[in-house]
């Protein structure tokens, strides 16, 4: 029997003008956790797709157990032992942990459901895989990391051998994180093999044993984790020296730029309160960064300051002036920049061509308007050089229609047209969302250029590694408060989650 | 490769050559409605629907007579469409404003000849622009959606309309309005010189000189100016705009407004033509203010493909007169004016698969030109 459990040999995918695969080979050995890491557009999920049969490869073959086999679509994949848990859950909000497990393989007798032989069953593959979970719990009233566990469970309700985790840890607190890094390697103790798809290299490092690599569509090379850094790895997937830590000198913070007072958030639908309150100050010359776990009203702050909606009370104060009831256009000519959190729904007119995206916040300024006509050339001409400055890639130039472009770039353009603007106050909510190591880097080095050159960042991010090494100063908020403010380089990542999982507060000073 | 490029890549030409591939499966398939009709005349009275707008120098008139209110309400339609509204109420629109130009027309005599119309022009714009305005308000300011606010507001138009021209200005005898007196009619500008069969001129004028000016200020209004860009980026996207800082609610508002009185100005230069029609008291809602429906999808909703467009109606109107003459019912004449108006909305297919054909074959010349290559090097 051959020591690999599946292999992909050879694999060719082409689309239309791109090989998304060229060439790849992959393999499984039984009972080993194997990381497949690339950057976006890398082609994993092109892999994962011809490992699944929702693709079929123009060239090469997939194996089981050394013997080739066809991939047709999804069924085979099942019925070959394929699993997996995809970035966004596959569950059913209204229905019960235990009925989304069966959902699709129900035990039936006549007709009639069966559901105690499924009950035992996941009761004891929970407890035999430490997956504890309440399986007469409703979705939607569990956490993300209980949702994830439901998703491992199906798959080892289905007896799948092999599982496909795809960016399991991207929705996962630091505690979450830790958790499902043990319950992969138990796992893979119990016999089942597993392919992790991440970038992230820490993740690599702490649960995988071996790690193939890909860049643009091209296999790279299969390492041992333990034999390889991560500064040899992050060369692997982006073909150059990447600077993981970000380079920044300590923050010298001058006068307040901006502020809240208890600004407060009700919710129209539940009546409850949001933002609950935040008082924060922000300081020419340092990155301050709310911290928090995704839906803790980290989402209406912003909006609050920006003007989006409307705070139900308390102030917003830009350069020493209250602009709480004060125009999105007046804050946005007044100082303050925004990359927002949703790039598609705020940050971008996606059926305009990029220069116009580019000029979204001035276009009616002299320079781009005169007597009420747009002066195209200067406006293309401004977008073309912030294309040049900013390394924006795009098919045609300003001509680009926005939808086209790649997310990172879509996030590149975001990125140069409120810095380029040159406000005093750099609100960047998740700016790095969805972007591989590269991009990241680029970004994360403007914003701290941005804060040496006297301007106030305030940076919201989900992501604690970018917490950690950005910020000069870390705001927490659970629940729309503010529930701890701590020195980045005297709090560790662990206690930086206890607090955000809201087990952990003390009193915040009002600086 | 820069400047005019390939003429298959230029969006314009395909578009053009998308649409003449569409008119022309619509005529066959109405051909084939002819023929299951009537066998025996199918073939003159395709010939009548296909030429009958070209057929004489009047006719050609009466083309452009037809076209000049449904290229309004196209333009009311399209524009509303560029900023992300569906105006299905262009017909309550045009019926008041169609009132507002006759009811000035009729009262205000004594006014000089040339600024008499251009009164009743511009009374019908407001007056459009008002009944625009409420499903403005409406969505704006309430979210409520404007097709539901539109349809109720051509009800409203239409009965208002009627009760209007009973009460204030009405003919009796023919059951419509008053005909405004001569100083406020639309001067001829030659016209009636040029389009002329047999002595008989067309009831072509002015109007149509200003709907197709109309057409083209409409063009640069959305394509050059900073109103353009708010309007359109509105339509395309409403939080981002909010985001960039423009004012949402103001747009939506003011596009409907403009859009309303689009509309409204249709209506005064069909009833200020001095052809003799008044507006009728019937309970039915203006077919010009839909028809400007397909006028402006035909066109995409560019401004300037709706003025073609909508001639390209109006020159089907005509056709189906000449029709008739081959005694065809009125219902055939429509089904076959509906048809070839239904397969033109396949342009935009066509477009997109003559796009996607010669796409794939200069893929795959490339892919020759490769492998030759690849061979030579071996």
């Amino acid at each position: 029997m051959s020591e690999y459990i599946i292999e992909m040999c050879n694999i060719t995918k082409e689309f239309p003008g791109i090989i998304a695969n060229d060439d790849i080979t992959l393999q499984l050995k039984k009972g080993e956790i194997h990381a497949l890491l690339g950057e976006n557009g890398a082609g994993k999920s092109t892999l994962m797709s011809v490992l699944f049969g929702l693709y079929q490869p123009e060239k090469g073959v997939i194996k089981k157990n050394g013997e080739v086999v066809k991939v047709r679509d999804p069924n085979d994949a099942n019925a070959l032992g394929i699993g997996m848990v995809h970035q966004h859950f596959k569950l059913v909000h209204n229905f019960t942990v235990l009925q989304n497990i069966v959902l699709g393989m129900e035990t039936t007798r006549h007709g009639f459901l069966r559901m105690d032989e499924a009950r035992k069953k996941v009761v004891s593959l929970s407890e035999q895989y430490g997956l504890r979970v309440d399986p007469d719990a409703l979705i939607e009233d569990i956490t993300v990391g209980m949702q994830q566990r439901v998703e491992i469970l199906k798959m080892l309700y289905r007896d799948n051998e092999i599982l496909i985790f795809d960016e399991p840890t991207a929705v996962l607190t630091p505690q979450e994180i830790e958790e499902l890094m043990k319950i992969m390697k138990g796992l893979a103790a119990e016999g089942k093999s597993i392919l992790f798809i991440t970038h992230k290299l820490n993740e690599i490092k702490q649960v995988a044993d071996r790690c193939t690599v890909l860049r643009k569509g091209k296999y790279i090379g299969t390492i041992d984790v333990s034999n390889v850094s991560k500064e040899e790895m992050s060369e692997m997937m982006v073909g150059r020296k990447v600077a993981l830590k970000v380079d920044k000198t300590p923050a010298e913070p001058t006068d307040v730029i901006f502020e809240t007072q208890g600004l407060t958030v009700i919710n129209k639908e539940h009546g409850k309160k949001v933002v609950d309150g935040v008082s924060l100050k922000v300081r020419r010359g340092e990155i301050v960064c709310v911290a928090g776990i995704d839906g803790n009203g980290q989402t209406e702050l912003v909006q609050a300051i920006t003007g989006l909606i409307k705070a139900d009370s308390g102030s917003v104060i830009l350069n020493g002036e209250d602009v709480t009831h004060s125009t999105i256009r007046y804050k946005n000519t007044h100082g303050m920049g925004h990359i927002p959190e949703d790039r598609h729904k705020h940050g971008l007119v996606l059926d305009y061509p990029l220069a116009y995206n580019l000029v979204l916040q001035s276009y009616f300024e002299p320079e781009y308007c005169t007597h009420g006509f747009l002066k195209y050339d200067e406006i293309f001409s401004y977008g073309d050089s912030l294309i040049e400055k900013y390394d924006i890639r795009s098919g045609q130039g300003g001509k680009t229609i926005a939808r086209s472009m790649s997310g990172g770039n879509q996030q590149k353009a975001i990125v140069a047209r409120e810095i380029d603007r040159g406000p005093e106050l750099l609100i960047a909510v998740q700016p790095t969302r969805g972007l591989d190591v590269g991009a990241i880097e680029y970004i994360h080095r403007q914003l701290v250029a941005e804060r040496d050159n006297g301007k106030g960042i305030l940076l919201v991010s989900l992501e604690l590694d970018e917490v950690m090494s950005l910020a000069d100063r870390i705001l927490v908020i659970y629940e729309g408060q503010i529930v701890g403010e701590l020195d980045p380089a005297e709090v560790t990542a662990q206690e930086l989650g206890l607090y955000m999982a809201g087990s952990k507060r003390k009193a915040v000073s009002a600086q | 490769m820069k400047g005019k490029g390939n003429f298959i890549e230029r969006q314009g030409f395909r578009s053009a050559l998308a649409s003449i591939i569409a008119i022309a499966i619509g005529m066959v398939a109405g051909l084939i409605i002819l023929l299951i009709s009537n066998p025996a005349k199918a073939l003159p009275g395709f010939v009548a629907i296909a030429t009958g707008g070209l057929s004489n120098m009047k006719y050609m008139g009466q083309v452009l007579y037809y076209a000049t209110p449904i290229i309004m309400t196209g333009l009311s339609v399209a524009f509303a469409k560029k900023t992300g509204l569906f105006n299905i109420g262009a017909s309550g629109q045009y019926m008041m404003g169609a009132f507002a130009a006759v009811y000035v027309g009729v009262k205000f005599t004594g006014v000089p000849a040339g600024l008499h119309c251009l009164l009743a022009i511009l009374a019908a714009a407001v007056v459009g622009a008002v009944w625009g305005s409420v499903p403005g308000i409406l969505k704006a300011y309430c979210n409520i959606n404007e097709v539901i606010a539109c349809i109720m507001m051509n009800y409203i138009g239409m009965s208002t309309c009627n009760l209007c021209v009973q009460q204030l200005i009405f003919d009796r005898k023919k059951n419509q309005s008053l005909q405004p007196v001569a100083s406020a009619i639309l001067p001829k500008l030659g016209f009636d010189k040029i389009f002329v069969d047999g002595g008989a001129p067309s009831s072509v004028n002015a109007g149509f000189v200003i709907a197709v000016l109309l057409g083209i200020l409409v063009w640069v209004i959305l394509e050059k100016t900073k109103l353009g860009f708010e309007l359109k980026a509105c339509g395309y996207n409403r939080d981002a705009s909010k985001y960039g800082g423009i004012n949402d609610k103001k747009n939506i508002l003011l596009a409907m407004v403009i859009s309303g009185s689009l509309a409204g100005i249709g209506g005064a230069l069909y009833y200020l033509s001095g052809a003799g029609s008044g507006i009728p008291v019937q309970e039915v809602v203006a077919a010009e203010g839909f028809n400007g429906i397909p006028v402006a999808l035909l066109g995409m909703s560019n401004p300037i493909a709706v003025i073609f467009t909508g001639t390209f109606m109006a020159y089907l109107t005509q056709g189906g007169l000449s029709m008739q003459s081959y005694g065809f019912p009125t219902q055939i004449v429509d089904i076959m004016s509906s048809v070839i108006i239904y397969f033109s909305a396949f342009a935009l297919f066509f477009s997109q698969t003559i796009e996607k054909l010669y796409k794939r074959s200069k893929a795959k010349r490339a892919a020759a030109a490769q492998t030759g290559k690849g061979g030579d090097g071996k």
